[in-house]
This record gives C-alpha cells, sequence and structure tokens, in this order.
C-alpha cells in the first residue's frame, strides 16, 4: 500500500512525563488492582462481623497506640512525598537525592512500628476467623510498605549512579511518589477497621 | 521535559523505504537463538505462544471430556473410578476456564490490540513476557500433578468445606488454589498492557469514537479482570492459609463461613464469563463488518452494549447461589439483574443481524462461525434466562441442564467466534491461508456434532440426572441420551480435529494471503503478513473508523520517528492527539528468570509458608535486575 506523509512528529518530545507517560497510567492501573483487593479484605471482615454474636470473637480489642503511631507516621511522610515529587518535576537532582533517602527512612520507620502493631491485635491468625482477617488485613498492607520500599530504595540507589540525571528516572520518582500515597490513603480505611469498628 | 532532540540523522523522515526498513528491522529484531526465544518482548512472538499453548490445553481438556464421555456412554461402565472421575472433571473446567478460556482470548488480544491500534508493541511488553511464563508455569503446575495423580479433584470452583483442611487431604486444593494464583497474575499483567496499550498508544488521530470494536471489548474487558480476579486471588490464598497455617476464614466453628467462600468465588466467577464472552463479542463486530462488506451498524450502541454488560457483570453473582437459601429480596435482586444482562446481549444481536441484513454478505468460513454463534448463543441464552428465575433454578441446580446451558454460552458463545477469529486472522498471523473446504467441513461437524452433543443434555438435566456423577444404575432413564451423547461427541471431536489439521497444514502449505486477503478495514490488514518486527514502517495516522476503506490507495502516515531507538507514539486518551515520542523497551532474559523465581515461590508455598520469605529474596533480585537501566538508548534518551 502506497503512503503519504501527513505529519512530522520530530519536534515530539522523546519521553512523556506525567498523564503522557505509559508507567504513570500502569500504576493507576496496578493501584486500581491493589484497591480492590482492599476493597473486598475490608468486604471480608465486615461479612465475618456481620455474622458473629460479638466482634471481636473471644480476644480483648486491639490497644491504639502502635496503629495510631502508624496513622501519624504515615500521614506525615505525604508532605516529604511531595516534596520529592515536586523536585521531581522540576528535574532538581540534587534536591531529589536528599528527597529518596528521607522517603527510604519513611519506608522503613513504619516496618519498624508494624513489628509492635502485630502483638498489639491481641489475638493470633489461627484463634478464630476475626484473628485471621484482621492478620490478613495487616499482612496485606504490610507487604504494600515492603514492596514500595524496596522500590523506594533502588530508585534512591539509582539517583546516585550516572543513569540518575534522566527525565525517565525522575517520572520514575513522581510515579513512586504518587504509590507511596496510595499506600498510606489504602491504610486508613483498615486502621480504621482494625482498630476503631470494634470500639464502635 | 526535554524537546525534540534536534538530531536529523537518527531520523526516519528522510529515509527511503529499503533504507528505513532496514534500520528498524536492526533496531526491533529478536535474534534466532534460544537466547532470543527466551527474551524476546515481541507481542506477536508472545502473543503467537500464547496462542499455541492456550490451544494444546484445549486440546487436553478435550481429551478429558472425550474419556468422561467414554466413561458415562452406558451406566455401571468402569473405565474410570470415582477419584480419577473427580480429578478428570475438575481438570476438564478448570483447564477450559483458567488455561484455555482466559488466556486464548487475551492471547489473541496481545497479537491484534497493538496492530489494530497502529502501534508497534504492546505497553510493558517485558511484563507481557513475563506474564506468558507464569502462564506456562502455572499450566505445567495444574498437569503435571495431575500425571501424578496429584491433580486438584474438588471441582472447578472448589467448594469449601469439600476443599478445606478438613476433608481435603494432601495437596490436591492446594494446587488448584495456586493455580488459581498463577494465571490470575498473568491476566492481570496482561489486563494492565491491553489498557495502557489501548488509551495511550493508538495512532493519531484514531479517537475514541473511531476504535475498532474488537479493540473496545479487550478494553471493557481488561477492566472487568482488574475488578474480578482479586476476589479469586482472595478466595484462594485464604483457603490455602486455612490449609496451611490454620486460619478460619471457612471454619464455621471458629466464627467462619462456607458461603463466604461462595461469595468471593462468583464475584469473580460470574464476570469470568464476560471475560470471555466480551473478546468474542467483539471478534463477531469484527468480523461481521469485512463479510458483510459495510460498517457494522449500530456502532455507538454495541459501545454501550459493551460497558453495559461489563457493569452488569458484577451484579449477577448470587444467581450462583439461589440454593443457599439466602434473603428472597436479595435473590429477586439477582434475578432482576440476570434478566437485564438479556438486553444488552439483545442489542448487539439486532446490530449485527441488522449489519448482514443491509450488507452483501460473503459467506466465507468465518462468518459461517459467526452465524453458528448467533444461533447457539440465542439458545444458551434463553436458558440463562430460564436459570434466573428462582424456582426453575432449584429445579435444575446441579443436573444436566446447568451443564448443557454454560456449554452453550462458553462454547456457543465464545469458542465458535474464537475459531471463526483463527480462520479470518490466520492469514495476518502466518501469512497464509487456511483452507476454505476443510474449514466449512470443520465448521458443520462442530455446529452439528455440538448441538446434537449438549442439547440433549437439557433434557437429561429435566430428568434428574446430576452432573459430576461419575456412573449411573442401569434402571435409570438416561441410558439412551447419554449413549447418543457420546456418539454425538465423536462427532464434535472430529470436527475440532479437521480444524486442527487445516491450522498445521496451512502454516506451511497454506497459499500466501497477501497484506488484506479479506479486504478488511481495520490498521492490522495495511502491514504485511505475517507483519515485520515493528509493525508498521511508519505509524498510521486516521480520519475514520474504517481507515482501509477510507483511504483505499495511499494510507495516510507520520513521520519523524527515530530508527536507532525503538520508538512508538503516545497519544491522548480522547482524541488520540499525538503527545511524545515514547522509548518501548528491548528484549530482556530478566522477565523470565523473574517469572522463574515467581513460579518456585508459589509452588514451594504450598509446603510451607516460610517460602514466601526465602522466596521474595530471589524475585526481588530478578525485578531489580529488570529494572535496573541497562544504559541503551530506549533508557537514557
Amino acid at each position: 500500500m502506497k503512503e503519504r506523509v501527513v505529519a512530522d512528529l520530530s519536534r515530539l518530545p522523546l519521553h512523556g512525563m506525567g498523564s503522557a507517560s505509559a508507567t504513570w497510567w500502569g500504576t493507576l492501573a496496578f493501584m486500581l488492582i491493589e484497591g480492590t483487593g482492599f476493597a473486598l479484605s475490608v468486604a471480608v471482615y465486615l461479612y465475618l462481623m456481620s455474622l458473629a454474636a460479638t466482634w471481636p470473637i473471644d480476644a480483648p480489642r486491639p490497644n491504639l497506640l502502635p496503629g495510631t503511631l502508624m496513622t501519624l507516621v504515615l500521614i506525615g511522610s505525604v508532605v516529604p512525598n511531595y516534596l520529592v515529587s515536586r523536585w521531581a518535576e522540576q528535574q532538581d537532582l540534587s534536591k531529589v537525592k536528599i528527597g529518596m533517602i528521607v522517603m527510604s527512612i519513611l519506608g522503613i520507620v513504619p516496618l519498624v512500628i508494624r513489628a509492635f502493631e502485630f502483638p498489639a491485635l491481641n489475638v493470633n491468625w489461627d484463634s478464630n476467623a476475626y484473628g485471621s482477617i484482621v492478620w490478613t488485613l495487616l499482612g496485606l498492607h504490610t507487604t504494600h510498605i515492603i514492596t514500595d520500599l524496596v522500590d523506594t530504595l533502588v530508585l534512591a540507589a539509582l539517583m546516585f549512579t550516572r543513569h540518575g540525571d534522566n527525565p525517565r528516572r525522575f517520572g520514575d520518582v513522581q510515579d513512586n511518589a504518587m504509590y507511596w500515597n496510595f499506600v498510606v490513603a489504602a491504610w486508613l480505611p483498615i486502621y480504621g477497621c482494625i482498630y476503631w469498628i470494634p470500639r464502635l | 521535559m526535554r524537546g525534540g532532540d534536534g538530531k536529523r540523522n537518527n531520523h526516519d523522515t528522510d529515509l527511503g523505504r529499503p533504507a528505513l526498513e532496514t534500520a528498524l528491522a536492526e533496531t526491533w529484531k529478536t535474534p534466532s537463538s534460544l537466547w532470543g526465544a527466551l527474551a524476546t518482548v515481541d507481542h506477536k512472538i508472545i502473543g503467537r505462544r500464547y496462542i499455541v499453548t492456550a490451544f494444546v490445553f484445549l486440546a487436553l481438556g478435550g481429551i478429558l471430556a472425550v474419556l468422561m464421555r467414554l466413561q458415562l456412554a452406558q451406566p455401571e461402565a468402569r473405565l474410570l473410578g470415582p477419584d480419577r472421575y473427580n480429578q478428570i472433571f475438575t481438570m476438564h473446567g478448570a483447564n477450559m476456564m483458567f488455561l484455555f478460556a482466559v488466556p486464548v482470548m487475551e492471547a489473541m488480544a496481545v497479537y491484534l490490540v497493538p496492530l489494530m491500534v497502529g502501534t508497534r508493541n504492546i505497553a510493558f511488553p517485558r511484563l507481557n513476557a513475563f506474564s506468558y511464563w507464569i502462564f506456562l508455569a502455572g499450566g505445567a503446575l495444574l498437569w503435571i500433578s495431575f500425571a501424578l495423580d496429584m491433580g486438584p479433584d474438588v471441582g472447578w470452583f472448589a467448594y469449601v468445606p469439600l476443599s478445606g483442611p478438613q476433608f481435603g487431604s494432601g495437596k490436591r486444593a492446594d494446587i488448584w488454589a495456586q493455580m488459581i494464583t498463577f494465571t490470575e497474575v498473568s491476566a492481570l499483567a496482561v489486563s494492565v498492557e491491553i489498557v495502557v496499550t489501548i488509551f495511550k498508544q493508538r495512532a493519531p488521530g484514531m479517537s475514541l469514537d473511531r476504535i475498532p470494536l474488537f479493540v473496545w471489548s479487550m478494553l471493557i474487558t481488561s477492566f472487568i479482570i482488574i475488578m474480578a480476579m482479586p476476589a479469586i486471588m482472595i478466595a484462594s490464598t485464604s483457603l490455602i492459609l486455612d490449609r496451611l497455617v490454620g486460619t478460619h476464614f471457612f471454619n464455621p466453628a471458629e466464627g467462619g463461613d462456607v458461603l463466604l467462600w461462595q461469595h468471593l468465588f462468583w464475584f469473580f466467577g460470574h464476570p469470568e464469563v464476560y471475560i470471555i464472552f466480551l473478546p468474542a463479542v467483539g471478534m463477531v463486530s469484527i468480523m461481521v463488518a469485512t463479510f458483510a462488506r459495510r460498517p457494522v451498524f449500530g456502532y455507538l450502541a454495541l459501545v454501550m452494549a459493551l460497558i453495559a454488560t461489563g457493569i452488569l457483570a458484577f451484579g449477577l453473582w448470587v444467581h450462583h447461589m439461589f440454593v443457599t437459601g439466602l434473603p428472597r429480596l436479595g435473590e429477586s435482586f439477582f434475578t432482576a439483574s440476570s434478566m437485564a444482562i438479556a438486553i444488552p446481549a439483545g442489542i448487539q444481536i439486532f446490530c449485527w443481524l441488522a449489519t448482514l441484513w443491509d450488507g452483501k454478505p460473503v459467506f466465507k468460513t468465518p462468518l459461517l462461525f459467526v452465524i453458528g454463534f448467533i444461533v447457539t448463543f440465542v439458545i444458551g441464552g434463553l436458558t440463562g434466562v430460564m436459570v434466573a428465575s428462582v424456582p426453575f433454578d432449584t429445579q435444575v441446580h446441579d443436573t444436566y441442564f446447568v451443564v448443557a446451558h454454560f456449554h452453550y454460552v462458553l462454547i456457543g458463545g465464545a469458542v465458535f467466534p474464537l475459531v471463526g477469529a483463527i480462520y479470518y486472522w490466520f492469514p495476518k498471523m502466518t501469512g497464509r491461508m487456511m483452507s476454505e473446504d476443510l474449514g466449512k467441513w470443520a465448521f458443520w461437524l462442530i455446529f452439528i456434532g455440538f448441538n446434537l452433543t449438549f442439547f440433549p443434555m437439557h433434557i437429561l438435566g429435566l430428568q434428574g440426572m446430576p452432573r459430576r456423577i461419575y456412573t449411573y444404575q442401569p434402571d435409570m432413564p438416561w441410558h439412551g441420551l447419554n449413549m447418543f451423547v457420546s456418539v454425538s461427541a465423536v462427532v464434535l471431536v472430529a470436527g475440532f480435529l479437521v480444524f486442527f489439521i487445516d491450522a498445521i497444514r496451512s502454516v506451511r502449505r497454506g497459499p500466501p494471503a497477501g497484506d488484506n486477503p479479506w479486504d478488511a478495514p481495520t490498521l492490522e490488514w495495511a502491514t504485511s503478513s505475517p507483519p515485520p518486527s515493528y509493525n508498521f514502517a511508519r505509524i498510521p495516522v486516521v480520519d475514520g473508523a474504517d481507515p482501509l476503506w477510507e483511504q483505499r490507495e495511499i494510507l495516510a502516515v507520520a513521520a519523524g520517528l527515530r530508527t536507532d531507538r525503538r520508538e512508538l507514539i503516545i497519544t491522548t486518551v480522547g482524541a488520540a492527539k499525538p503527545e511524545a515520542r515514547e522509548a518501548s523497551p528491548r528484549n530482556s532474559i530478566w522477565p523470565f528468570w523473574a517469572a522463574l523465581a515467581t513460579s518456585l515461590m508459589l509452588i514451594w508455598s504450598i509446603f510451607t509458608p516460610w517460602a514466601v520469605v526465602w522466596g521474595s529474596i530471589p524475585v526481588a533480585i530478578t525485578l531489580i535486575g529488570w529494572f535496573w537501566p541497562k544504559g541503551t538508548p530506549e533508557d537514557e534518551l
């Protein structure tokens, strides 16, 4: 088939940022998958609760302190996270380097708190269905944090190599920041579910 | 954001056609070596592998069906014992749903969607390679277990408590549950790729109202997968946890609930039907237009019907649970929504009929399968409306009536269009035509064989024959019809054999097809058959829904892309205006290693929970290897 050139695209940028990048949309799609998973897990929690005569089943209510501390740290982490994302948008490498180190630490701190959260549930996963679902909810979110932490650590290391100063990497930093916001947002309904529904 | 790179020497703008093709072939090539085969990220090679693998699973599942028909041909048969029979019907269902039907539809999309939207590779091509290896590993897990007499024996929906720790001894149920994880991971990965390819990689000018209907159907299907498959992953994971570490999700003695399993399973399981059916609908819309020689009637209505079906798909799951004693109001709601879904289905049927009515239909093999589909699917749809009614469903639940119904919907609704689609797109994929003569034989044998096999099952069901029984006593009134069904199944099998022989023979000996043997209007026919590694030497620019019918002599294209890196065009979601030239990843072995590490972790975790901890280390290492920049032009520019 003969061809006729009707457009010259050589002036287009070599890499799209934000919604002009496939990775941004891919990140959103994975957030939709994981968000659906979290929503269904919360639905399982509510379903089991609706069947139980007492809730929690045969266990004291979970201690508030570690979970609430976790919530505060996660909410607080949104501020540096927002700054890293903005610096990445401005392609300010030195600030992004600092920001990525801060965000790596802010990924490790919640894991330390999480180690105290599991005992504070005051129930084991194999005690009863209530224990099973709260451990699962907490476990799912822990996996979430670990995944994002590994991603953040690798990306932070990458920013210190010769591959760092590149619009593609800055785009990765922005997508990583967007994903961290999702990790924080996903925690809030889980926090409410685990710690406050038994207190209603 | 960097602007255009200014350097003109690597652009295609001034290159003549032969020089352009040489440069692109060098940049996009997959070396013909073992390494090349394992590392390729070409969506066409991976799509072809996916399709062939899925059809191998179809053939294996078909062999199991033949074994069941041999066993049931007469009362008190001794060919298969009850334990083997349980494994066989479970394997047949699980294999057909998870290893054939869903993967084959996604495989067709992996191959076709990038070509139909006019781009050079699927979005996230390495994820695509990963998803194929994971799918293959999941299939191998299931079939190797079956060969070792460890095949699951709890039915394809693995209801608890039968599949739970109390009754499901050994590892059979775990094999089923982990096979689910494999296939869902691969399906979710492909869905993300498809969604992003359709949103961001469409040819300039392909606005939302110009997207080919198969591509629309795959967009909706991918969203259904994204919303539905997490439910089955949560279900199968909780089942493994109950069996492995003593959680109590499904144990009523400790506050768990067996119906929770059914809710989670069918919240996925009903949309699953539309995950299989909607791609088929898209294929039909494409083939009807080509062979009626006119654009499809009611494009907007067809798109709206796809979307409506996708939404309603999530409001139907409880109709699989009508006999579990749910509250009556709930049952009424699900009856209403189950009947409502007949409306978008009906709209589509009438649009296709109108297209054929107004067109000048050419009755080639693909169109025969489309017509066979319309007839068969209408029958399956009618019995669907019947079982949507609670009193009727209560009567026929777990009988052969239901077996007949879902084979009409799944084979009639999805396999007929699929086989037609293979006849239709085979020339594009291989460069050769399949035989029209053998195609007609295959169609009539499959169509007649199918109806003779499955229609009598309605009657057997009404006569009270339960599904999943390995034999029956001679004084039951089912003997004659069962023998008839088994003999008819031979005709059906013969039809599929003719189809397989035709396909295998035509790969080497079929007459050369040329670029566009059917004179079809969509972009995949604008390139050679089979397409080159880069799909299109220059990306097409479209200004209508049927570009090759509107631009018969000269195709409008865009220039200005680099040839020294794998480059494609990113366009806006709505109007498909060019936004950026984007790099597309090169071949990489890392997705293969990542899939291997993931498979080891998943299979190991059937036996000990610590596998998740230790197994995730190699997974993390391979993922880092995958994403670490390699200094290629794709990474650095």
